[in-house]
């Protein structure tokens, strides 16, 4: 795969074609498969992407420590905000609800890892559902995003106990906002801009769940990654671009990550994890698992 | 080389792909060592396995792997339920391995009937894992190919003849490392393979007198 955004971008705008389909093309060769294979499986994925969230609508979930649980539903059918019936707020509750179909242990696919697996199936399928586009418009977004991932897996890293949740919620953000880009016909090079500006605003974000569990506030982050995705999208559809190219985004990204102190990599020693009602939580949480 | 479907993926019961998706691996790898569920199994949980694993189900990914359920199978959930009805007898303990030991490392001492490993297992995040030893040999075994371990007198040509059994039965070699404690010692052999060695391959090998010991894992992740 690509190790360059500039060079997947470069190449689909010299062949007049989507970023989706260089990578897809370039992934049947890498792995010696077809391109109606990994298609294939990337639907399979879309699947139990959308499975998730069907799930995790219902508001009947509950995480092993009881944590989280049930807050995708009020989104669904609670008091209206100023995002009542926007398809904004109905991403939202998608991305809400695949992470807690997450910490209840239940079937997710891990894009690009399980921590940050609600904010690309939330954008992606939201989108489709709000603009009617179709499911292979949909796999070829999933396919756009595995680039981009594989980039920053290259340049960075998507590991919270590596890079912080920059590197997952933060990642998983920049691989919808450049997929939900394409989707809606942003030219390859838009896609870049829309990665940079969502990728900016994720900068930083430190990785401290309560007791170390994907829990809290990892729901709620996927949530406002997808939120920061949606704001990355609409700029660069409006043709905004960003002055610091896409790549050099990515590698900040991780130059930020190695510098960040252990307390803030997912260790539970920082951040939220180490406030006063954080540690009594995470103590009372995890002492009531044992006992289940 | 990062594929496009690692990144899309796995599909696996939440919450961690480190944590759960990762250490149910790690239990599948174990359990193709002793060729099937094993009766009993003790546990030693290292570092963040030891400190966050009970809030990650890792308890429960480790033995459903045992069992021998996939990282996307739902009865993950009740693997603890499930193994005692199937016998499985597993002890979990907490224990601190060396300090070069990966955060998340299980020690598993397993045991089906009669045929016994030991072997040291990390999972290193995003669902990769690494075996790092089996029966107090140092090895490095990703689980991302179908593999073989073997462990031969230092004898001339040994190699070419085992190698010469794999290309009888038709199966195609990824890498192979050889590695030896002293001339004339014990030499410890990994081959990974593209294609899966079964039992009666394994068997053959073990038939060679100069063989000490032979051991087979099946490919657990990897597109």
């Amino acid at each position: 795969m690509y190790r360059a955004l500039a060079d997947a971008i470069r190449d689909a705008e010299a062949r007049g074609q989507k970023l989706a389909h260089v990578a897809l093309e370039l992934e049947a060769a890498d792995q010696g498969r077809t391109v109606a294979d990994i298609r294939a499986a990337l639907a399979r994925a879309l699947g139990v992407m959308r499975g998730a969230i069907g799930d995790g609508m219902t508001g009947d979930l509950m995480s092993s420590s009881g944590l989280v649980g049930g807050d995708a539903a009020k989104l669904r059918t609670g008091p209206a905000g100023p995002l009542a019936e926007t398809p904004f707020r109905d991403i939202l509750a998608r991305a809400l609800a695949v992470q807690e179909v997450n910490a209840a242990m239940g079937v997710i696919v891990a894009a690009p890892t399980a921590g940050g697996a609600g904010v690309l199936p939330a954008v992606l399928t939201g989108l489709a559902k709000a603009r009617s586009l179709s499911d292979e418009t949909v796999i070829d977004g999933l396919a756009a995003a595995g680039l981009i991932g594989a980039v920053i897996a290259e340049r960075a890293s998507l590991s919270g106990a590596e890079g912080g949740c920059q590197a997952e919620t933060g990642a998983a953000a920049g691989m919808a906002a450049g997929a939900a880009t394409e989707m809606l016909g942003g030219s390859p090079s838009q896609v870049g801009h829309a990665v940079a500006l969502t990728m900016q605003g994720m900068l930083g974000l430190v990785c401290d769940p309560l007791g170390g569990l994907v829990e809290l506030p990892c729901v709620f982050r996927n949530a406002t990654g997808s939120a920061i995705a949606l704001a990355g999208i609409e700029m660069a559809m409006a043709g905004i671009t960003f002055a610091i190219p896409v790549d050099e985004v990515i590698d900040v990204m991780g130059e930020i990550g190695r510098e960040m102190d252990v307390r803030y990599r997912e260790t539970a020693g920082g951040g939220l994890a180490a406030t006063p009602t954080g540690r009594r939580l995470a103590k009372e949480r995890l002492y009531q698992i044992k006992r289940s | 080389m990062v594929s496009l479907l690692d990144i899309i993926g796995p599909v696996m019961v939440g919450p961690s792909s480190s944590h759960t998706a990762g250490a149910c691996r790690l239990g599948l790898l174990a359990r193709g060592l002793v060729s099937g569920t094993p009766h009993s199994a003790l546990l030693e949980l290292h570092g963040s396995f030891a400190r966050t694993g009970e809030g990650h189900g890792t308890d429960k990914a480790l033995v459903a792997g045992l069992l021998g359920f996939r990282p996307d199978d739902e009865r993950i959930r009740t693997a603890l339920q499930i193994a005692e009805k199937e016998g499985l007898d597993y002890r979990f303990e907490k224990t601190t391995l060396s300090d070069s030991a990966h955060p998340n490392t299980v020690r598993m001492t397993l045991d089906h009937g009669g045929i016994k490993a030991t072997l040291v297992v990390s999972s290193l995040g995003a669902g990769r894992v690494l075996v790092t030893e089996i029966d107090g040999y140092p090895v490095e075994i990703t689980g991302n190919f179908h593999t073989i371990a073997l462990v031969a007198e230092d004898k001339t040509g040994s190699i070419a003849r085992i190698t010469g059994i794999l290309a009888e039965h038709e199966i195609n070699i990824a890498t192979l490392r050889l590695t030896r404690k002293q001339k004339g010692g014990d030499a410890f052999m990994v081959i990974e393979c593209d294609d899966s060695p079964g039992e009666g391959v394994r068997d053959e090998l073990r038939s060679l007198d100069w063989v000490r010991w032979a051991r087979r894992l099946d490919r657990v992740s990897g597109g």
